[in-house]
């Protein structure tokens, strides 16, 4: 079965993955997604970027979950299915990025200031039997000691 | 020299799932607004249509598919879109032009035919589209935006469900009088809590729907309407469309992350301050001056950010206003009196034109069954999506 990534250049694979962000060489204003063409910084004409890891380690922003399927082109990994959680995580470097929670954590195993760290997982299969993986938030064993 | 533009007339299609074409809700407010007014057709020189993006190419050219509706008359003509601030934006361009001296009656018209359930991004891939990208790599919906704010009123200022539920409760009350809202039906605290969660903590009736519905509002100079008979019309004092200022630092719709602050520090107002606090500076007016407030209550939550963006309450304080009932009609500072979007559900390009409908009632005297006593000055307020949002001051 072949595991690749649902959407490229976004994110690193491996035991340590990490997002990727474009970093503005003129003024180091980070973006997420990479892929500006121009700075984001009213005050800044950069147009030349490079790529950035960001930080694989945050805290939580605030979080839900979605009880119900979501529309096309979300592609359901279960039938019947199964709900799953989401995190907005506020990153050291000033910059909050979405994602589900890790497979097997709810809305009950975080609260707005609790350590996640970046994961990635599965995500979907498609019909040719690939696996596209995404980034995920895993809730910190700090978090689960009482927050 | 004021830069006031007189309100003559306003009307609204009721809210509903009527299944008809949006141009015939647009016209039906737009010939209410005109019956409203005692201005006809003929005598409008500008009309500014506010788009719908679901209903095919009429509804992007929006202006002129209501002004052939109406009967072509040779009027100026624009249409604008901002997503949920469009009618706002459409009402802005319409007094730039009475203002600047190119117009002097102008007819603003906002409808929308809705589909059914979640507002799902357009058909096809399309993988440099973040409204789209957010549905295919992480199912992220509309309503999980709203239950990210809501829980952080949890978590950060002890809000709870029974809070929120309160908010539906209050505005389920406010709009049963309401000819044009589509729910008009008491609602219990229990109802809210015991309905399906949506997403954490949102239940299914902490969130709006969306709606078929229509809103005209008539604008003319204050000159026009002096000569028109009318000394004391309610007056648009502010118009506000102001988009974030960088890096903006709270997550949006339909984005995947905030800006970032690496480089540039977070401005002293976040977006939804900002679009009250330009609106409060162009009418000169403070927000202890509001009488009534008509909000984007896309859940029930939302309505409690906005009383503290507009500065209505001190930031973690709107719980304790809702619960003294201070923001229900015949409190200190009423909110959502027509019911809000918890009665009316989203019309998209109408909405923002529905709630300066519902302020002209309240200023006249004329909001039956949901009076707001004494109604002096009235502030709207709604976020759409990529960077617009909009705040209206009417005043008498």
């Amino acid at each position: 079965m072949t595991e690749t990534p649902a959407v490229e250049g976004w994110f690193t694979t491996g035991s340590e993955p990490a997002l990727i962000a474009s970093k503005c060489e003129a003024c180091g204003t980070l973006a997420f997604p990479k892929g500006v063409d121009f700075c984001r910084n009213p005050a800044c004409d950069g147009e030349t970027f490079v790529d950035a890891e960001l930080s694989r380690t945050g805290v939580v922003w605030s979080y839900t979950d979605a009880q119900y399927q979501p529309p096309a082109p979300y592609t359901p990994t279960s039938d019947p299915y199964q709900p799953f959680a989401l995190a907005a995580v506020e990153l050291p470097e000033g910059i909050v990025v979405l994602g589900q929670l890790a497979s097997g954590f709810g809305v009950d195993s975080v609260k707005v200031g609790a350590p996640v760290e970046l994961v990635v997982e599965p995500a979907w299969t498609e019909e040719d039997g690939t696996v596209k993986t995404m980034w995920k938030w895993r809730p910190t064993a700090a978090a689960e000691g009482g927050n | 020299m004021s830069n006031d533009v007189a309100i003559l007339g306003v009307g609204m299609h009721p809210w509903g799932k009527w299944g008809h074409s949006f141009v015939k809700y647009g016209v039906k407010a737009a010939r209410a607004a005109l019956a409203d007014a005692g201005v006809p057709w003929q005598d409008v020189d500008l009309i500014v249509g506010g788009e719908t993006v679901r209903n095919g190419y009429g509804g992007y050219v929006a202006g002129s598919t209501f002004a052939q509706a109406l009967g072509w008359n040779g009027a100026r003509v624009a249409t604008s879109y901002a997503a949920c601030a469009t009618g706002a934006q459409a009402l802005d361009t319409a007094r730039s032009r009475i203002l600047a001296g190119q117009a002097e009656v102008a007819l603003v018209v906002g409808a929308d035919t809705t589909p059914k359930g979640f507002l799902a991004p357009n058909a096809g891939e399309r993988w440099d589209d973040p409204d789209w990208l957010r549905f295919k790599l992480m199912g992220m919906t509309n309503p999980g935006y709203f239950a990210l704010y809501a829980r952080r009123r949890m978590d950060l200022y002890g809000a709870t469900s029974e809070d929120f539920a309160a908010v539906k409760v209050k505005n389920a009350r406010h709009g049963l009088n309401n000819p044009y809202a589509r729910y008009r039906k008491e609602v219990s605290v229990a109802d809210v809590v015991n309905s399906a969660v949506v997403a954490d903590p949102l239940h299914l009736l902490d969130i709006c729907a969306t709606s078929d519905g229509g809103a005209a509002v008539l604008v003319t100079s204050v000159e026009y309407a002096r000569k028109h008979g009318i000394a004391d019309p309610v007056k648009i004092k502010a118009i506000s469309t102001v988009t974030p200022t960088f890096p903006n630092t709270i997550i949006d719709m339909p984005l995947f992350s905030t800006e970032s602050t690496a480089a540039v520090a977070a401005p002293e107002l976040t977006f939804k301050e900002s679009i009250g606090h330009a609106a409060y500076e162009e009418a000169g007016i403070a927000p202890e001056d509001v009488s009534v407030a008509e909000v984007y209550d896309l859940s029930t939550a939302l309505e409690l950010d906005w009383i503290e963006d507009l500065q209505l309450a001190k930031r973690g304080e709107a719980e304790a206003l809702l619960r003294a009932g201070d923001t229900t009609i015949g409190g200190r500072i009423p909110v959502n009196p027509s019911g809000g979007l918890a009665c009316f559900g989203e019309a998209v390009p109408a909405q923002a034109l529905a709630q300066v409908c519902e302020l002209t009632w309240q200023l006249r005297g004329q909001a039956e069954g949901r009076q707001v006593e004494g109604a002096r000055v009235g502030i709207t307020a709604n976020q759409g999506l990529f960077g617009h949002g909009s705040s209206v001051i009417v005043a008498r």
